[in-house]
């Protein structure tokens, strides 16, 4: 048993939701009691969709158990089918009813359908989230192509030319919930468009299952998150022989990578790599003289494997900030963490607990946090400033304007996001001379907008107002005591309104109940 | 009893699990502590649910079970000790500790009420435990506060004192006014159950009169009658008319007269009669559909129509105990269709076909029915926020008319959602 708190990652079976929200044409059959449908709402007011994902649960209760759960199934599995028609179906479990072996799996194949059925086996006591949503795509890729196996010669990723087109790949692992997917895969498209590289299929965001059985008419694939897609670009190329790429492009030097390593695996001749360093404003934006500041600034870093990794680089390389901390909750992608967090002269950390992530970060004393939402609050409650990089996100996360993390773009998105936080160059230095004027508000912190002490500063200025009352009104001691009962952000107007309330009926004593009036009147 | 139409349904659901309910129980007990006994699921349903994630360290966690748990590799009680422990050593101002059931733990049968038991035997005179299911296989949402405050009754001690006891969980200055309106009304002993402090229970007994202010507590009652406790038969304190019903009925159970209870509270009524008409403006002629959730449907319907004027077009409830609603059905219009339980695709092809003006549903729900063109309101809302009594009648009719009235700003029909 492990006591947790908040937890970086859902259960398994939430990816696979992912995935399934992620696709068109699926439907996802999911054994589940009533209350596991509070993961409709990720989807639905994370990522503000307005689609319900395709997802039915089987709702099943106590008293079914000792009955047949296994008709309830075939039942939900049935109706599922009639009403959705989806082209292919997933058919999986809960941790609750992992426990009662219906094996929704087998009963579902055995229903006699037309469509590929994909039985998802997730164990939910020992995996998590991103390993469910990366075992969903592996089966469902596997299910839908493996027919094809051994008709298939292996693919030769210079056969565009012969073929007499331009070449062709996939974009594998962008899904929902994940960190500004959306953004990066038109990012990323239209970055390898212009070096004269199509896009075959993107998944699974936004594919039909006609979409996977076409992945194998490209060269190569892309491998944009290896959380999501890793163990299906290996299966690919194991049985197609289709090469896929290992650089994540997030910074400049490593979107410039992968432009080469995408270059190499489709020999194709890069020839405008002198203009690649500036299609972004970031090296410039890093070397103007209000950068100066950043030099050495202290960085703590935590987020999944791939954002983390990533985040370290551009901090250290592009932004010449100094790494303090970095670690990830990913245990998939430690080995990889740990290897960067080496080259870095820090200790890596590797925990599903934010407390743990907490102190090492307040050890780490760093100038700033690049995290997730979880850090955002550890930050948030230490003062110091922070950018999230990476899931679990807040629906504040999900921006309506277009800022991916990925490519000439995503790097100009993370130069402003990680830098506002901060204060300006010559701000700082401004700030450092003059704070000792008698002008200077004791802990300014520019436009930082924090932090508990400023907080506690209007409060305790809102009750030594309380204690005076202009036009002489007179606050009696329930009048006082139901105020203070009032949230103190709207304190200041409940107060206002019931002493304007107060002179307009000329009340000359406000208690309680003229309050609840004043309330009334100004509803 | 009005000609209401009952009728039950059963298939895919899309309601919350009684877990939900530590999210508000944890904040009216803040020496409590809530420790789910459950898998990963629970802890992110909870952490996801209520968007709670704002508290360092909150007073409530999920001890997950892990394979070497199931497979029986670890003696689950030994090692939920271990948790225990820790969780102890670190939050040392914990009074009382709730072992919480889940669907895994129902299902392996793991025994929390001996655990509790020894535990008890150990932390003697320090932590108190109790222990109650919140599983998605037994509880739906609310009912998770029935199961903690049922667990709770045998840890009051028993006695013969009149007094007035309000049984279900109500924000704080809510229940400050509600206790300065009964003792007006010249009620002096009054407790709350639960109470602010998870230590201070009351004492019950014969002379208990219990009043709820909440719907959802079904098997807290039976127990308060076992122990000997006068229920008071009333509708629930939503709205001018609930509200001044409740009080009447709290009056005849103390002998109290009508004339007395009209006195003290008709000067709130008048104000909040006076408040309640912009959002009855806007209410009105409006049809309203229900989704179950909150076991608060049926009394919001009934303030709904009565006071704001609104059309019922169906109301869902997840579960329905008569005799406790009995006096909320009988304010309800004629026909009124009550509906138990749920399919949700079901009901939602009902929604569509009846092209309600605004919907009460669920968080997963609420975005897919407005990209449709739907208004809604979230449910969950209901739980959180000061909606009881007359002088908050006006705020209840508030959380309905928004959403509409932000329909008339925002007039867009044909959105593209992303």
């Amino acid at each position: 048993m492990e006591l947790t708190l908040w937890t970086y990652e859902g259960p398994p079976h939430v990816g696979a939701m992912r995935i399934a929200s992620s696709m068109k044409d699926i439907h996802y059959v999911l054994h589940a009691p009533q209350g596991d449908t509070y993961a409709d709402l990720l989807f639905t007011m994370i990522e503000r969709r307005g689609q319900r994902p395709p997802v039915t649960y089987t709702t099943f209760q106590a008293r079914d158990l000792g009955g047949d759960t296994a008709e309830l199934v075939k039942k939900n599995i049935k109706e599922a089918v009639e009403r959705f028609k989806p082209k292919t179906l997933l058919v999986g479990e809960s941790c609750t009813a992992e426990l009662i072996q219906d094996q929704p799996g087998a009963l579902a194949k055995g229903m006699g359908f037309d469509m590929p059925i994909v039985n998802l086996e997730l164990p939910a006591y020992s995996k998590k989230e991103n390993w469910g949503a990366s075992e969903t795509f592996y089966q469902l890729t596997r299910t839908l192509l493996k027919e094809k196996v051994s008709s298939s010669d292996k693919i030769n990723p210079l056969r565009w030319r012969e073929l007499g087109r331009r070449p062709k790949v996939n974009i594998l692992g962008p899904s929902l919930l994940g960190f500004r997917c959306r953004d990066d895969v038109i990012e990323i498209q239209r970055i390898l468009s212009e070096q004269g590289i199509d896009t075959n299929v993107v998944a699974p965001l936004g594919a039909s299952p006609d979409d996977i059985e076409r992945l194998i008419d490209a060269e190569i694939n892309i491998c944009l998150y290896q959380e999501i897609a890793e163990a299906s670009c290996e299966w690919l190329k194991r049985n197609f022989g289709m090469e896929y790429t290992n650089t994540i492009p997030i910074g400049i030097k490593n979107t410039i990578e992968f432009i080469n390593e995408v270059h190499e695996k489709l020999d194709l001749p890069l020839t405008n790599r002198e203009e690649l360093e500036n299609k972004s404003k970031l090296p410039w934006y890093s070397k103007s003289v209000d950068s100066n500041y950043l030099t050495g600034k202290r960085v703590f870093i935590f987020g999944d494997g791939t954002h983390a990794i990533a985040a370290a680089k551009i901090a250290k390389e592009e932004l010449g900030f100094e790494v303090v901390g970095l670690g990830t909750y990913s245990r998939e992608m430690a080995r990889q963490v740990r290897a960067t967090a080496k080259d870095l002269n820090v200790e890596a950390l590797i925990t599903n607990n934010y407390l743990e992530v907490e102190d090492a970060m307040k050890k780490a004393a760093p100038e700033l946090v690049l995290g997730t939402q979880m850090e955002r609050h550890s930050a948030k409650r230490l003062g110091i400033p922070c950018s999230v990089i990476s899931t679990p996100m807040h629906v504040q996360d999900v921006p309506a304007r277009y800022s991916p993390q990925m490519g000439w773009e995503g790097a100009n998105v993370i130069f402003d996001d990680w830098v506002h936080p901060l204060m300006m160059g010559l701000e700082e230095h401004l700030i450092d001379m003059f704070k000792h004027d008698f002008e200077f508000v004791d802990g300014h912190q520019s436009h930082l907008g924090h932090t508990a002490t400023n907080k506690n500063n209007i409060l305790n200025s809102d009750e030594k107002k309380e204690k005076n009352s202009k036009e002489g009104i007179i606050w009696t001691e329930s009048g006082r005591a139901e105020l203070t009962k009032v949230p103190f952000f709207v304190r200041g107007k409940v107060k206002t309104n019931t002493e304007k309330y107060a002179i307009l009926r000329g009340i000359p004593e406000i208690s309680d109940e003229t309050l609840y009036d004043a309330k009334a009147y100004f509803s | 009893m009005s000609k209401v139409e009952f009728n039950k349904e059963t298939g895919p659901r899309e309601v919350f699990c009684g877990l939900t309910s530590i999210v508000w129980l944890h904040r009216r007990m803040p020496d409590a502590f809530f420790l789910v006994v459950g898998s990963r699921t629970c802890a992110h349903l909870i952490q996801s649910a209520a968007g709670v994630m704002i508290f360092a360290e909150p007073r409530f966690g999920t001890a997950i079970l892990e394979e070497k748990d199931l497979a029986g590799l670890a003696d689950a009680h030994e090692e939920l000790d271990r948790v225990v422990n820790d969780l102890i050593a670190r939050r040392p101002e914990i009074k009382t500790l709730f072992l919480v059931g889940s669907c895994p733990s129902e299902v392996i049968k793991l025994d929390l009420a001996t655990v509790a038991e020894k535990l008890n035997k150990r932390f003697l005179g320090q932590v108190r435990f109790v222990n109650y299911s919140g599983s998605g296989i037994e509880t739906t949402f609310t009912q998770g506060e029935d199961g903690a405050l049922k667990a709770l009754i045998p840890l009051m001690d028993s006695s013969d004192e009149e007094k007035l006891l309000l049984v279900g969980t109500l924000a704080n200055n809510v229940e400050d006014r509600f206790k300065k309106i009964f003792r007006n009304l010249g009620i002096s002993n009054i407790e709350s159950f639960p109470p602010r402090q998870s230590t201070e229970l009351p004492k019950i007994g014969k002379n208990t009169k219990v009043l709820l202010t909440q719907p959802y507590l079904s098997d807290t009652v039976r127990d308060l009658k076992h122990r000997g406790c006068e229920i008071i038969s009333a509708p629930f304190p939503l709205g001018i008319e609930g509200s001044t019903e409740w009080f009447l009925a709290a009056a005849k159970a103390f002998k109290i007269s009508e004339l007395k209870v009209h006195e003290i509270i008709s000067p709130l009524i008048n104000r909040a009669k006076l408040a309640l008409e912009s959002h009855k403006e806007i209410l009105k002629g409006k049809r309203l559909f229900l989704l179950p959730e909150s076991q608060l449907e049926i009394s919001l319907a009934r303030f709904l129509h009565n006071e704001c004027q609104m059309d019922l077009i169906e109301v869902g409830t997840p579960y329905l105990n008569k005799d406790l609603m009995k006096e909320e059905i009988n304010l309800l219009p004629d026909n009124t269709k009550i509906v138990e339980g749920q399919h949700v695709e079901r009901q939602l092809d009902r929604v569509r076909e009846s092209n309600p003006d605004l919907v009460v549903c669920g968080m997963g729900l609420a975005n897919p029915l407005e990209a449709e063109g739907i208004s809604t309101k979230w449910s969950i809302e209901m739980v959180f926020s000061p909606i009881h009594g007359i002088d908050q009648a006006a705020d209840l009719a508030g959380l309905f008319s928004k959403p509409l009235k932000r329909n008339q700003i925002l007039t867009s029909k044909t959105l593209v959602t992303h």
